[in-house]
């Protein structure tokens, strides 16, 4: 089970209203490389861990997504705050205005929703472990193609955060894939 | 009532104490028997555990499990997306 902790992992400024900025943001919020995809990803596949480190550590990554969730949510709507239907419009926001007024709405950068297709768990852990490192390292590129479209300071802080944390997690699940190795060379033969 | 920026300040000094922690917990995972990351990560959930008292007795409770006075006051803002950090 969970309990929510009010406050975020690490604190999300903007200088003001970037309605360009946010739609930009909203591939992390809900797409393929999105921290939503990474929180669902490793929630599901650890039931088929095979060791107690890797239980615990696609446990608790998946935990930390969606802390990284929040975060990315909380830029977009103080990025949208106070934003009129004619500067969404202008700002190629209109489609998600129409459906979704200044609501958050998991879909990516171009506004297409959020699928479990973004996601796979086949059961065989190196595989999945092997997934997980690529999407750590997609997410990494992610962050810094958004770094490199804004120069709001607070924004870029939180960004770079997240874009580190990407790149710990990286290294835990390599760990974690060489422990399973072991795990699988070790002959389980008792005499 | 106390003040915003003190608040945040105090805020501030949980997420950064909280965060070694988790990073600690994280790297635990894989070295279970890594002494010296167990006994920093036990330091730090003290101290985090200490200042979090403090916070929660000074602004209200940060989860639904802390004990809060009448009325109710978990549901009070600002949420967490409405801070100015």
């Amino acid at each position: 089970m969970w309990f929510y902790e009010k406050k975020l992992q690490y604190p999300a400024n903007v200088r003001g209203c970037d309605l360009g900025m946010a739609k930009y943001l909203f591939a992390q919020y809900g797409g393929p490389d999105s921290e939503l995809s990474a929180a669902v990803r490793y929630l599901t596949q650890r039931y088929t861990m095979p060791i107690p480190q890797a239980k615990a550590l696609l446990t608790d990554i998946g935990t930390e997504e969606m802390a990284h969730w929040e975060i990315i949510g909380t830029l977009i709507y103080k990025l949208t705050d106070g934003a009129t239907p004619e500067q969404m419009r202008q700002a190629g926001l209109g489609d998600h205005f129409a459906q979704h007024d200044n609501a958050l709405y998991p879909h990516d950068a171009a506004g297409v929703p959020w699928t479990a297709a973004y996601i796979q768990a086949t059961g065989d852990p190196i595989t999945d472990l092997h997934e997980n490192m690529a999407a750590e390292q997609k997410a990494r590129t992610t962050y810094e193609h958004l770094i490199s479209l804004t120069d709001d300071d607070g924004v870029i802080a939180t960004l770079s955060f997240l874009r580190e944390r990407e790149v710990v997690h990286f290294q835990r699940f390599g760990e974690a894939l060489m422990l399973v190795r072991e795990h699988y060379q070790h002959k389980h033969i008792f005499y | 009532m106390h003040d915003y920026a003190s608040m945040v300040e105090m805020l501030r000094e949980i997420q950064a104490l909280e965060f070694a922690v988790y990073d600690l917990a994280l790297f635990l995972d894989t070295h279970p028997c890594d002494k010296r990351a167990l006994e920093d990560h036990t330091k730090l959930v003290h101290r985090l555990n200490q200042l979090r008292k403090v916070f929660e007795d000074r602004y209200g409770p940060l989860r639904l499990d802390s004990q809060s006075p009448y009325p109710y006051r978990y549901i009070n803002d600002p949420w967490p997306w409405e801070i100015h950090y």
